[in-house]
């Protein structure tokens, strides 16, 4: 971090008074222990099994929201259409562990109701083995992304027309999942699984220990999203995000940078989706649609598009407010969801992260700008 | 024959639902590259303006053509207002203006839902709108497809009219092709913006009144059409009317033929498919207006 990049958030700005100066790595370093303590000691003491197991669901809507910090925050890649790698990555687990249930040679319980079907389809067959479905929840959405992205991008195809088209991808998706009800389970989607690799589900010691594997997921990714952020990868997308024609003038191609944030952020979501299954126990298209992937980017705008943490706190934050308003005030939490957002985008864009900053400036005179 | 060409028939009336909705869009799209999501929610308040003002006039059809003026006002005044209070404010920031959008789209679904119940509700169409044209053979149009046939054929020449002719279009005009340009030639471009935005929206609402023909109403019934309308949108191009109208019957026959061999559910994915291929061979849709900026 000994770069002279004058926009680069973990420098500390030089103030004049005596402080502790901690360098960029040891920052994160120390930010990282201490979300690992929260995540891993605090909270499984503190919570219980039920408030664990939303906070499981809660931590995989926070994967999709790394995702989106990257490709949107940093990368100005508005992508409607998180839902449709979440979905892929769900999908491709809960196939699995649907394959994994009924036993060998087996149809899955759904397929034998609707009845139709005599023998599996061909596409689910490789799911049933856990070293095809595995990489397959993170790989299949990349795949998917890379293929949409490198089309797209390619040919220059930006801003509100790239929203939209991610958009339409998540609606068709869905409307394909319900048409083919026999074997994707339709509206109902896959739900109703026993066991998770063997280990009972309706025990809430492996309840908990899928909470400890969705943190450790969470985690990972927020570390990797790190690495990527504070590189010149890194650098470089927020050039494309600000100027992608002075990017190209430079000699770089931004379709490929572009291409590396959205297939990154469609590897997380895959991710997310994937551990979500075992966490929430189901996964249908009412989870994936265009609503819920817009809902993805409204945490992320709540929390702060453009910061490390910003996404995950807003993504935890709204889906906790979600849970707790909604059950009692539905009408009165679809208002505030929408006002929220009306308000946080339009007058807020740095997101609730940016709060502290702005208060620092407001009580301050101005100084040093510290960018994010 | 006769399956095909009804089959064409049915495409070129989605095509016609599609190019209602489209062109209110493209227009506010076209103005300030803004895709407004709440676009959905103001089809939904022309298609319950029919439904208020059934409820005061009892015949039909009297209300069916006094609902297409009142509803286009309606429609437009609420675009006017949110042009006014937010997109106006974000100018330099389309895609923020999208999700702002958004978040007032979810507001509008709300107040409906509690003016007038989350289930769906049915209006009466007149029974001059209820039957069949035959054709020839065994094959039937319906009239209320036909109804809407022409209100998209109206639309288009109305609105190409005001475009062309009348110095309010030379105005919209000016401002879609070159904003800074027209701001110094002593055009108010904040006033034309808002009027651009009243029409646009007044259009969707125009677009709602159609769809009470068609089926039920209900608070999120702008939602599920309002994808496909971006879709031809961003096919047709910015700032033509052209494109739009070509790509929402291309669109539309496509999908009703691929329907007919397949499934609704294939449909869909062939049309996406098939608007990413095309994007490749016109990354700025159909038709585009030539410009210099570098955006």
């Amino acid at each position: 971090m000994t770069a002279t990049v004058t926009r680069d958030p973990a420098a500390p700005p030089a103030t004049p008074r005596r402080r502790v100066v901690v360098s960029g790595p040891a920052r994160a370093a120390i930010g990282f222990a201490s979300g690992a303590l929260l995540l891993f000691a605090l909270a499984p003491s503190a919570l219980s099994d039920f408030r664990l197991s939303l906070l499981a669901k809660y931590l995989c809507l926070a994967m999709v929201a790394v995702g989106i910090g990257l490709a949107w925050g940093r990368g100005g890649l508005l992508t409607l259409g998180q839902g449709v790698f979440f979905g892929l990555g769900g999908y491709a687990m809960a196939m699995h562990m649907k394959l994994a249930d009924a036993g060998p040679g087996e149809l899955p319980d759904f397929m034998a109701l609707y009845g139709q079907l005599d023998a599996l389809p061909w596409w689910w067959r490789p799911f049933a083995s856990p070293w095809f479905a595995l990489p397959a929840t993170v790989l299949l959405p990349m795949l998917v992304a890379f293929l949409l992205g490198s089309l797209v991008f390619r040919r220059r195809v930006r801003g509100a027309y790239f929203a939209i088209l991610s958009q339409a991808l998540a609606a068709a998706l869905v409307i394909f999942l319900i048409g083919q009800q026999g074997t994707t389970g339709g509206t109902n989607g896959l739900t109703d699984f026993q066991g998770f690799f063997g280990y009972d589900l309706d025990d809430p010691v492996n309840q908990r220990m899928v909470y400890f594997i969705v943190a450790g997921g969470l985690l990972l990714l927020l570390a990797l999203a790190r690495q990527l952020m504070h590189s010149r990868y890194g650098e470089l997308l927020v050039a494309v995000r600000d100027g992608e024609e002075r990017v190209r003038f430079l000699g770089h191609n931004p379709a490929t940078v572009k291409l590396v944030a959205y297939v990154v952020a469609a590897g997380m979501a895959g991710l997310a989706g994937a551990l979500f299954v075992p966490a929430v126990g189901i996964i249908n298209p009412a989870l994936i649609g265009v609503v819920p992937s817009i809902e993805f980017v409204v945490g992320v705008a709540v929390g702060g598009r453009a910061v490390l943490l910003g996404p995950v706190l807003g993504a935890v934050a709204v889906a906790w407010a979600r849970t707790s308003l909604s059950e009692e005030f539905p009408a009165a939490w679809t208002y505030l969801q929408g006002l929220l957002f009306v308000l946080v985008v339009a007058f807020l864009p740095g997101g609730l992260a940016s709060l502290p900053a702005l208060a620092r400036r407001l009580r301050r005179t101005p100084r040093q700008e510290v960018g994010t | 024959m006769t399956v095909l060409v009804g089959q064409l028939f049915t495409g070129v009336s989605i095509g016609a639902v599609l190019l209602l909705i489209a062109l209110g869009l493209s227009l506010t799209f076209g103005q300030m590259g803004v895709i407004n999501m709440a676009h959905g929610e103001f089809i939904m308040a022309g298609a319950y303006t029919v439904y208020v003002l059934q409820g005061a006039i009892s015949s039909a059809g009297i209300s069916l053509f006094v609902a297409l003026p009142v509803a286009f006002l309606v429609a437009g005044a609420l675009g006017a207002l949110l042009e006014y209070l937010l997109i106006r404010r974000l100018y330099a920031r389309p895609l923020d203006t999208l999700l702002v959008t958004w978040g007032v789209s979810l507001i509008l679904q709300q107040l409906a839902r509690d003016i007038f119940g989350a289930p769906n509700v049915q209006t009466r169409a007149p029974d001059w709108l209820t039957g069949n044209v035959p054709l020839f053979g065994d094959l039937t149009l319906s009239t209320n497809r036909l109804f809407i046939l022409a209100l998209a054929i109206l639309a288009v020449v109305g609105l190409t009219l005001v475009l062309r002719l009348t110095p309010l279009g030379r105005r919209i005009r000016a401002v879609v092709q070159n904003r800074d340009l027209a701001a110094v030639s002593g055009i108010p471009t904040g006033r034309v913006d808002r009027l651009t935005f009243f029409i646009g929206s007044g259009l969707a609402g125009v677009a709602g009144v159609a769809l009470t023909l068609l089926g039920p109403i209900g608070p999120t019934m702008g939602t599920n059409l309002i994808i496909d309308a971006f879709l031809v949108v961003v096919v047709g191009g910015i700032g033509t009317l052209k494109g739009g109208v070509i790509v929402a019957f291309v669109l539309g026959t496509l999908q009703s033929l691929v329907e007919y061999t397949t499934t609704l559910s294939v449909a869909k994915v062939v049309v996406f498919v098939a608007i990413v291929g095309f994007l490749q061979w016109r990354p700025q849709g159909l038709f585009t207006l030539r410009t210099r900026s570098l955006a």
